[in-house]
């Protein structure tokens, strides 16, 4: 998956910049990012739209694994671009380096960008060194999905760690991020993002020391 | 009660999502779609994807204005776009272009949300609309208010043209029928 994800890093720039066709009038570097900033759309519109996705996904593979992995794929390609658009948007944009820091810019600044609150919270793993944890008691993404019976290892939040790994990899944390249900008493729905970072970001945490 | 002051009741009153985490989602499908099949087939494949959506869109539509029936398809161009468009998208296209026999209409969708952060491939500008989902979706959801018509973009600003219009066009409207089965 590595490999494949250097392809989704591939910017379009250089390739723009060579074409010879005429350039357009509205040249999108001429554009504000901030046009849409605050603004907002109706829940439905996404769920119909995240459901459309969903669907499309299950026409074309015949297993969980691979249902996840595709749905990754959307969220990493989000994720990527997120990390550029909301960290220029800061008021004092600081580069985060250590692991700790980078996550809990996840779980709070990113979080509130996509859901408007914190992520409802960030543990790090007892058993392995290199596996945290961000936990959403209820994320967007499940609320109108009912999973059959036959799929229950299935949680659409692979989207969400899609984007969680997308951000890591381009703030050259490179890991892999995976969706878990783990229920709770009051919280049916909540989800745990794993997050399993791979040894050479831990090598150099070490070396920062 | 005017039609844009309903759109912006109601859009006040649903639950809403992040614009740009939408954009960006919907940035992504056309991607994958694009990366799958030719730009022909991406635009019938948005569409498909617009009807499934816009079959139960209306659903909603209608249980949160319960809108009585359009007189005549200039009503429904106008809740279309001041109640539809508004609550769904929060915007508002305008209305242009009546044809002569009031069968046809234009939206132009100027501040056009989908098209946040997009910059359309040298090969694609000829080829692909990408907006197009949202042709589907005027297409299903009239369907299941018994009309039959056909929505399709005729510019785009990101192909490089002044501005975004979208035609609809009503082919028929349809005889309410009763499914096979019932007495």
């Amino acid at each position: 998956m590595q490999s494949h994800n250097k392809n989704l890093f591939k910017s379009s720039v250089s390739e723009s910049l060579t074409s010879t066709a005429p350039l357009l009038s509205r040249n999108i570097y001429d554009q504000t990012l901030n046009r849409i900033r605050n603004a907002e759309v109706n829940l439905s519109c996404f769920a119909f739209l995240f459901s459309e996705l969903i669907q499309r996904i299950q026409s074309q593979v015949s297993g969980i694994q691979e249902f996840e992995e595709k749905l990754n794929e959307h969220g990493y390609r989000v994720g990527q671009r997120l990390i550029e658009l909301v960290i220029w948007r800061e008021r004092n944009p600081k580069r985060e380096i250590r692991i700790l820091n980078v996550l809990q810019y996840i779980h709070s600044t990113l979080w509130k960008y996509l859901f408007g609150r914190h992520a409802d919270s960030l543990e790090k793993s007892k058993e392995n060194e290199d596996e945290y944890m961000i936990v959403d008691n209820n994320p967007l993404f499940n609320k109108f999905i009912s999973v059959p019976k036959e799929m229950s290892q299935l949680n659409c939040c692979a989207y969400l760690a899609g984007i969680v790994e997308g951000f890591l990899d381009s703030a050259q944390f490179p890991c892999k991020a995976s969706a878990h249900t783990v229920p709770l008493a009051q919280h049916s729905q909540r989800t745990v993002i794993l997050v399993k970072i791979q040894p050479s970001v831990l090598a150099r945490e070490e070396l920062l020391g | 009660m005017s039609k844009s002051k309903v759109g912006e009741d109601v859009y006040k009153k649903v639950e809403k999502v992040n614009a740009e985490l939408f954009v960006l989602t919907y940035g992504s499908i056309v991607a994958q779609l694009c990366r799958d099949m030719n730009y022909e087939y991406v635009n019938e494949e948005l569409e498909k994807m617009g009807y499934n959506i816009g079959i139960r869109l209306i659903e909603d539509f209608l249980a949160r204005t319960e809108w009585h029936r359009c007189v005549d398809f200039r009503e429904t161009a106008e809740t279309v776009a001041k109640v539809g468009f508004k609550m769904f998208l929060n915007v508002t296209p305008m209305i242009t272009d009546w044809s002569e026999d009031d069968q046809t209409f234009t939206l132009t969708l100027d501040d056009n949300p989908l098209a946040e952060f997009v910059e359309l491939p040298v090969e694609a500008r000829s080829q692909l609309w990408y907006s197009n989902i949202l042709c589907g979706v005027i297409r299903g959801a009239l369907e299941m208010v018994q009309m039959d018509v056909e929505a399709y973009f005729i510019r785009d600003i990101l192909r490089g043209d002044e501005h975004t219009d979208m035609k609809v066009h009503l082919k028929q409207i349809l005889k309410e029928e009763i499914p096979a089965g019932d007495d």
